[in-house]
């Protein structure tokens, strides 16, 4: 059972020097109670993504053609009230940077309280349910931690507030955008495994975006491979990771810190430059920066798959 | 709302430490203190006409004198300061609510809302306020009401211009933007994460705009546009001084001494307000 699936999905923005094709023929699905990552370099779609499935473009942007269907609803076609009502209840978000996603104004206590505006329940209850999960999180001394504003809690534990308020309505699915890449080494281990155990209490899925390798091959069982506004290949963790069948992917893991064997002076780069998706792509989009590019590359691939695992490209051949 | 208690709270402490703050805020609550008891502090009637006291110097009797009227001058003083504070703090709530709903429209709202706003606001700020409240008190005759409007439209689009700042500013927030995707509405938004987020710089211009609101009030009585006699004004009490000043200068003084020191205390609050909100722009 799939809790969210994108077909086709074709997003662009309108700018000043034309057009911009942020997403070009999205599809995945996120099955129920799977950890599903997105991994790609900056500027490569991911926060389109995400901000499409929210239904929170910017006013510039537009979906051209494709489905984002969530529990057999089109979120494309949803109206701003119903979509209202579905952010925060059965989508909820995690951002970047814990610093700036809480209101430095606000105890965390009424901010918890604030975001279950739309439950009956008293003051009292709501007041009790942010500190069950305040305790989920690991937050020490809860009850004291209600009380204190966001500049009083260090950068991790802003996060794991983070997480608590984005769980606490149960959502069916969480949208985590890159929420270990302001934290430090440890932390962002810790808050992976109180992801991973979180999501197995709650049992919601998670989309987790990242453009930290290691982060995605620990935590998902699920992978997408995002290339300038393409999924270019998408499979299991271990399918992505061991057997990648995409140059892009393989070039990717090549540059990997983490993967290198011997001490080198300069880190390995992949060659080339993202294309400039102002101008209408013809053939692979990764063709410029291609070591194995042919002269069928020119056009445009079509996803190849080998079982569940596919890729954007004219060198796999489907099996 | 505890935001603003506790924000308070340690602003006050804050302030207590600066001389000049602690100063600022004693005259401040020493104006509004007799201002509200001004019947017991003072047992004469303000507007009690006695031929035979006329232009008595100040003694026990009367501790600043009398005026041209023979009335004694402590109280109208006293009096004449709960005008100063009515019409303050009237206009500058009513200023601040206008000035909070535009300012949230012109930033929260689409661009070319946000332009039409700012070029009101830039058309009503560059008439000057004497011309206004002149074509004002031409079109509504001089009253306390006709001071209160010209002291809204002067006011109004300070407010409006510092909450829209600030509403752009945090526009792009990260934690506005976690609120929108986790569902709350425009409403909610506006409510819960701008409003508490600009009561900061807003107490700073409200304490640095109140003198010139007493200003206002007290030079539209001076010229005989705002409040009409026998009603204690301060400008009003400065200009009666005014034609006797050689020989009678305590009538002067009496209307002249408050209006510099409410002005004194409300501008030193709001300077140590801004020191202790905004230490950048502290003078060296």
């Amino acid at each position: 059972m799939n809790i969210l699936e994108i077909k086709n999905l074709n997003v662009s923005f309108q700018t000043e020097t034309g057009d911009l094709h942020a997403l070009r023929d999205v599809s995945f699905a996120v099955p129920k109670n799977c950890i599903v990552g997105v991994v790609g370099e900056s500027g490569c779609g991911k926060s389109t993504l995400i901000n499409t499935i929210l239904g929170l473009l910017a006013q510039n942007g537009r979906v051209d053609s494709g489905e984002v269907v969530f529990h057999d609803q089109n979120l494309i076609t949803l109206s701003h009230q119903d979509m209202q009502n579905i952010r925060g209840v059965k989508i909820s978000t995690v951002f970047q940077d814990p610093m700036g996603a809480l209101n430095p104004v606000i105890s965390v206590g009424k901010q918890m309280e604030h975001i279950q505006y739309r439950s009956k329940e008293s003051r009292e209850e709501k007041r009790q349910n942010a500190i069950a999960m305040l305790k989920q999180v690991r937050i020490p001394d809860p009850e004291n931690a209600l009380m204190r504003h966001p500049h009083e809690f260090s950068g991790g534990m802003k996060q794991r507030i983070s997480i608590a308020m984005a769980l606490m309505m149960k959502p069916d699915l969480l949208i985590a955008d890159e929420p270990t890449t302001a934290l430090d080494a440890t932390l962002e281990i810790a808050t992976i495994e109180l992801l991973k155990e979180l999501q197995e209490q709650i049992g919601c899925s998670i989309l987790f975006i990242s453009h930290h390798l290691g982060v995605i091959a620990e935590l998902c069982e699920k992978v997408l491979v995002m290339y300038a506004g393409e999924v270019v290949e998408r499979g299991t963790a271990k399918q992505i990771f061991h057997n990648s069948l995409h140059p892009y992917t393989q070039k990717l893991l090549e540059c990997d810190p983490a993967r290198l064997s011997d001490h080198n002076q300069v880190l390995p780069t992949i060659p080339g430059e993202i294309p400039d998706l102002h101008h209408p792509h013809r053939g692979c989009i990764f063709f410029d920066r291609c070591h194995v590019s042919a002269e069928i590359c020119q056009t445009q691939p079509q996803d190849a798959a080998q079982g569940d695992h596919i890729a954007r490209c004219h060198m796999v051949k489907p099996c | 709302m505890s935001a603003v208690v506790y924000e308070m709270k340690k602003s006050l402490l804050k302030i207590m430490r600066e001389p000049l703050g602690a100063l600022g805020i004693s005259l401040v609550i020493l104006m509004i203190f007799s201002a509200i008891f001004a019947d017991l502090i003072a047992s004469a009637d303000p507007s009690k006409i006695s031929p035979r006291d006329r232009f008595l110097p100040p003694s026990f009797d009367h501790l600043m004198g009398t005026d041209q009227l023979g009335r004694d001058l402590f109280a109208r003083i006293l009096h004449g300061g709960r005008i100063a504070l009515a019409v303050a703090l009237f206009t500058t709530a009513v200023s601040l609510i206008i000035g909070t709903v535009l300012g949230l429209l012109a930033g929260y709202g689409p661009r070319w809302l946000d332009n039409v706003l700012l070029l009101l606001f830039d058309t009503v700020k560059s008439f000057p306020t004497v011309m206004l409240a002149l074509a004002l008190v031409t079109l509504f005759g001089p009253s306390l009401t006709s001071v209160i409007i010209v002291v809204v439209l002067v006011n109004v689009p300070g407010y409006a211009r510092i909450i829209r700042t600030q509403t752009l500013t945090l526009k792009s927030a990260e934690f506005v933007t976690a609120a929108q995707s986790m569902g709350a509405s425009t409403m909610r938004i506006l409510r819960v994460h701008m409003l508490p987020n600009t009561i900061g710089p807003l107490l700073i211009l409200v304490s640095m705009d109140i003198p010139v609101v007493i200003a206002i009030e007290a030079g539209m009585s001076f010229l005989g546009l705002g409040v009409r006699p026998p009603t204690p004004s301060w400008g009003a009490i400065l200009n009666d001084g005014f034609t006797a000043i050689r020989d009678t200068p305590w009538i002067a003084v009496a209307g002249g001494l408050p209006i510099i020191l409410t002005t004194l205390g409300f501008t030193f609050l709001g300077e140590t307000l801004r020191d202790i909100f905004d230490p950048r722009m502290k003078r060296r």
